[in-house]
């Protein structure tokens, strides 16, 4: 039944139930997909008190309020069944137990009447609370974070597009001693996972002072066998030619690789640029293991630590993680197409 | 030796000298002088060394350094982080770690919590590897059909592949929530609330299933790549010969597409013993040690337990480097096979 | 503008010799092209002279300054590669300039020389452009361009024309020899084809095998081949070569020690009516190309053979002609596939 879904061609100009059955587990991926990430988006606008409803409301809304002559307070407005069966907008005063005492804004003059709350409805309006993007703005340093983290992300893609170019040009235009030894040794590398050398490049980075600074998340990740291979198979398809003409041109070696191969590698630059960005943005346990002052966090490691202290300010934390998702998801929209067909030749992320 | 080339214009694309390009362009242009100065001291040869010299440093201070360190680390006791100083003492951290009544129950090692990573992760890696490996391939064979928009929907597909682990996290987080969405859901179906990530199999499978919905876009990228590869005159061929689908795909879309599948594979299942962050941040290992998995243990066991214990984080670590390293020959070797198979 | 001298040299790839011992004199302003077929090592050898490859042994100098062990930018050389090897993000401009601003040139200067080539090139209307915009002879032009504005001491051309189609080579052929005649520079060229060699040099340097195999003046090569392989190189159609002592030859007397008697087709004459025919040829093929015709077929022993004719060859497959050779234009070859006499 599933055979002729898994078939590449179906006939042209008819659609068949293998194209329906193709195009419902596409619409449920788009709902598995972006559902979710919608979903964190509308309840990063919740008030925290419609956060906690159960169950919760879809889109972001708040308790209309009032300001009734005589209270210095806003007061929440109800629909109010009345004993004559009738339905009436009143602003709530207080609460005690079963009953709230609720005026009628209209006549505020008017003595409070007693409504037992089973009677009365919140009246509710769509209202996008702004206050829990602003306010860890200004109380937490999420700022400083997001700071850290582009400080962190620039850098270190400059100095990985620098140093790994260098070591692809080395590797793709010249024959020498040890080439083949460092060719090895970049493969070996590899295949070894920051994961597994934490405690050691700890040591290494507090013995050349780094403890608690961006530079021992940048530089232990600056160099990057992935980009070299990534850049040396491109520059190994640039003509021969071009690097002779340049040397018959009295060119010298930095300026061949400055002004001919590097504008030339341009496409498999921008490819590692965007998986450097994408790695330093979102690099997590190296950063959780290495940043131990909250002034030197990256927007991960904030994020995930206010996850532990702000259990209960789920409002913050959404909105703040809206925010840490915002620059990717904007760099999707705007790169998509190169980043997908970028990953797609070389097999890498 | 007269070589027939076609005009270089063809072969690479011109790309534009824009703003960004001129920015570089003089940013290494600052380094003409000293290189050229560089070139005149050393000649001509020792320029591919002066290029890979940057790399080397790095790789050298921070890659191999600290493997040698480790090795070190495995075998001194101790809490002081500076190898010098610590005491020699064997493999008293690998038999730490193999210190086990029974390796079937975690309860009866020493380390218990690393044998319950091991088994944790396996678990883990297992079941991920099915549910990836499945729903990837579904998909690229859906997006690889004449369907409209399809550009858009491999986007769809893709860009958890961009979020971080920890906002992926916190998205799934905030939906597996006692008063999430997914009980919210429950309830009104007529269910009743589940504490997904509180009872331990459910915390494993939503584990699971997050890290699936994270990373299933980009193998189905690589695998779409794959089938994309396929010349479509086989296709016609084979429907031309009347052979059913099943069979065309049984027998032409899965052999040719093979090569794609075992590096998507053998990736997921390195990925997979890897696992950490996403994990981490969704149940911090628990409920108890449900989702603890080998590098949680190897962090904590280093880093974030009061006594910092590098030795048999360091040891863990070794064991493994080991099967990761098993593994990726693993892969060179199936890739090889296959080219083999491919040339003859 | 240099002379340029070769002694000995040799370049072997591992156990493959590829240039088999070369001796070479350049004179000041000499256009001379490196001939030979595919694989004979002449762009080898270009390169070598270039700088691009180490000698394996000999010496190569320029101006009577020994230069072997210069790298390719110290030699003061340009070359013009077979694929241009423009560089493909630059301008034309740019391109042009690129070599001077290596030099550290003054700007102006700079400038200066550019605009003087463009226009020596006309290139001047796509200075602006990238090689990517331009048609094939006008990237040949800013190749060119690229080795004129550096003033070299040695041109090299690497297969210039090869990328051309066949009408833009003949024009192109046509600009080289009076670029030629315009800067008067020594001029190196490497061609496959041997009307390009005949056209442009000064003195051609038949290579075989990674060996000379003949230098001299076009007309010399032609006219006085010094063995078999330069014979059949150079002309067009091939020279006819036919086994000394056989049948067609009868009526003429070989020197002592030939091995192979040789022929042009141009110099073997279709016998009219009545005139005594030197050798019998039943005709296979015809071609007639407006000016000239040329009888293809196997002489009586069936030796393969072809004469040229008139326009008017009236002869069709099947019929037998009589050939006579023009007795002043006889080649003989020994044991050894040397010229003999002459």
């Amino acid at each position: 039944m599933k055979a002729s879904l898994l078939t590449r061609r179906r006939a042209p100009g008819r659609l068949d139930w293998t194209d329906i059955v193709s195009y419902a587990y596409l619409a449920l991926g788009v709902v598995m997909m972006f559902g979710p990430v919608l979903w964190l988006a509308l309840s990063s606008f919740k008030t925290p008190a419609a956060l906690i409803e159960f169950p919760p409301s879809f889109l972001p809304a708040a308790q209309r309020v009032v300001t009734v002559e005589g209270y210095a307070q806003p007061l929440e407005l109800y629909r109010v069944r009345q004993p004559d069966g009738s339905v009436k907008e009143m602003a709530q005063i207080r609460r005690v137990g079963l009953q709230a005492q609720m005026v009628d804004p209209a006549a505020p003059a008017a003595a409070p009447v007693r409504v037992p709350i089973e009677a009365r409805e919140p009246l509710r309006e769509i209202a996008f609370a702004w206050s829990n993007y602003t306010e860890p703005l200004k109380a937490f340093s999420f700022g400083r974070f997001f700071a850290n983290s582009l400080f962190v992300t620039v850098v270190a893609t400059l100095i990985t597009l620098l140093i790994n170019s260098m070591a692809a040009y080395a590797l793709s235009i010249y024959e020498f001693r040890g080439k083949t030894a460092a060719l090895t040794m970049v493969i070996g590398t590899l295949m070894i996972p920051i994961t597994i050398i934490l405690a050691p490049v700890y040591l290494v980075v507090s013995a050349i002072g780094l403890n608690n600074s961006l530079w021992a998340v940048i530089l232990p990740g600056a160099a990057t066998p992935t980009g070299v291979f990534l850049l040396r198979q491109y520059m190994l398809t640039l003509p021969r030619d071009l690097i002779e003409a340049a040397r018959m041109d009295h060119a010298s070696e930095w300026r061949i690789y400055a002004r001919i191969v590097m504008p030339l590698a341009a496409p498999a630059l921008a490819v590692l640029a965007i998986f450097s960005i994408m790695w330093r943005w979102n690099e997590f346990l190296w950063p959780l293991a290495v940043l131990t002052r909250s002034e030197v966090y990256t927007l991960q490691i904030g994020l995930n630590a206010f996850q532990g202290e702000l259990q209960t300010q789920w409002h913050y934390l959404l909105a703040m993680t809206v925010m840490t998702l915002l620059p990717v998801a904007l760099v999707f929209v705007f790169l998509q197409r190169f980043i997908t067909t970028g990953i797609a030749n070389t097999g890498m992320k | 030796m007269s070589s027939t080339q076609a005009p270089t214009q063809a072969a690479p694309k011109p790309a534009r000298e824009g703003l960004g390009g001129r920015v570089v362009a003089a940013a290494l242009g600052l380094f003409d002088a000293p290189m050229a100065w560089l070139q005149r001291a050393l000649g001509l040869g020792a320029m591919p060394y002066a290029f890979l010299a940057p790399n080397v440093l790095f790789f050298g201070v921070f890659v191999f350094l600290p493997i040698a360190i480790n090795l070190v680390y495995a075998v001194t006791g101790g809490v002081n982080i500076y190898p010098s100083q610590r005491p020699f003492v064997g493999a008293d951290h690998f038999r730490a770690l193999g210190d086990c009544a029974s390796f079937l129950d975690p309860a009866t090692c020493r380390e218990d919590h690393f044998w319950r990573g091991v088994r944790n992760t396996l678990v883990f890696t297992f079941f991920q590897m099915i549910a990836m490996v499945g729903s990837a391939l579904v998909t690229a064979l859906v997006l690889n059909r004449r369907i409209v928009a399809r550009g858009f929907f491999r986007a769809v597909f893709f860009f958890p592949v961009l979020l971080s682990p920890v906002v992926v996290a916190l998205i799934w987080k905030w939906i597996l929530q006692r008063d999430g969405l997914l009980n919210a859901a429950l309830v009104a179906a007529g269910g009743e609330k589940i504490l997904f990530l509180v009872e331990p199999t459910w915390a494993m499978a939503w584990a699971i299933f997050v890290s699936v919905w994270a990373h299933m876009g980009f193998y189905t990228l690589i695998l779409l790549a794959g089938l994309q590869a396929i010349p479509a005159d086989i296709y016609e061929a084979a429907e031309m010969d009347g052979t059913p689908p099943t069979r065309v795909f049984w027998r032409l879309t899965l052999p040719l597409l093979w090569p794609n599948l075992v590096v998507v594979l053998v990736l997921v299942l390195i990925r997979g013993v890897q696992t950490f962050d996403e994990v981490f941040v969704l149940t911090g290992g628990g409920p108890g040690t449900a989702t603890l998995m080998v590098v949680q243990y190897i962090y904590e066991t280093a880093f974030a337990n009061p006594v910092q214990n590098f030795g048999l984080a360091g040891a863990a670590s070794i064991l493994l480097g080991a099967l990761l390293f098993a593994l990726t020959m693993l892969q060179l070797a199936l890739a090889r096979g296959k080219s083999k198979e491919a040339r003859a | 503008m240099a002379s340029l001298t070769l002694r000995e040299v040799t370049k072997a790839y591992g156990a493959t010799q590829i240039l088999k011992g070369i001796d070479l004199e350049v004179a000041d302003g000499e256009f001379v092209v490196f001939v030979g077929p595919s694989g004979c090592g002449k762009s080898t050898l270009l390169r070598a002279i270039a700088g691009l490859e180490r000698v394996t042994s000999g010496r190569i100098a320029i101006d009577g300054r020994d230069v072997t062990q210069e790298r390719a930018s110290e030699r003061g050389l340009a070359m013009v590669f077979q694929s241009y090897a423009l560089y493909p993000h630059m301008s034309v401009y740019r391109n042009i300039a690129f070599a001077l601003e290596n030099l550290r040139m003054p700007r102006e200067e700079i400038d200066a020389r550019v605009r003087r080539a463009a226009k020596m090139l006309r290139l001047e209307p796509y200075l602006d452009r990238k090689p990517g915009a331009l048609s094939g002879g006008q990237r040949q032009r800013v190749a060119i361009g690229r080795a004129v504005v550096r003033d070299p001491k040695i041109f090299l051309f690497d297969e210039p024309l090869s990328n051309l189609d066949a009408e833009l080579r003949v024009a192109t052929r046509k600009e080289l020899a009076a670029l030629h005649a315009e800067i008067g520079g020594t001029i190196i060229y490497v061609t496959h084809d041997q009307v390009e060699a005949m056209t442009l040099a000064d003195r051609i340097v038949v290579l075989q095998a990674g060996k000379v195999e003949q230098i001299g003046a076009p007309l010399d090569l032609y006219n006085r081949p010094a063995n078999r392989f330069v014979a059949g190189f150079i002309g067009s159609p091939k020279m006819n070569f036919l086994a000394a002592g056989s049948a067609p030859l009868a009526a003429l007397a070989a020197p002592a020690g030939a091995r192979t008697f040789g022929v042009r087709p141009e110099h073997a004459m279709i016998a009219r009516d009545g005139e005594a025919a030197d050798a019998r040829l039943s005709v296979d093929i015809v071609e007639r190309l407006g000016g000239e015709s040329y009888a293809y077929g196997a002489l009586q022993d069936g030796a393969p053979f072809c004469v040229r004719a008139g326009d008017a060859l009236a002869a069709r497959r099947g019929d037998s002609i009589g050939v006579r050779f023009d007795r002043a234009r006889l080649h003989w070859f020994g044991e050894d596939d040397l010229a003999l006499g002459a």
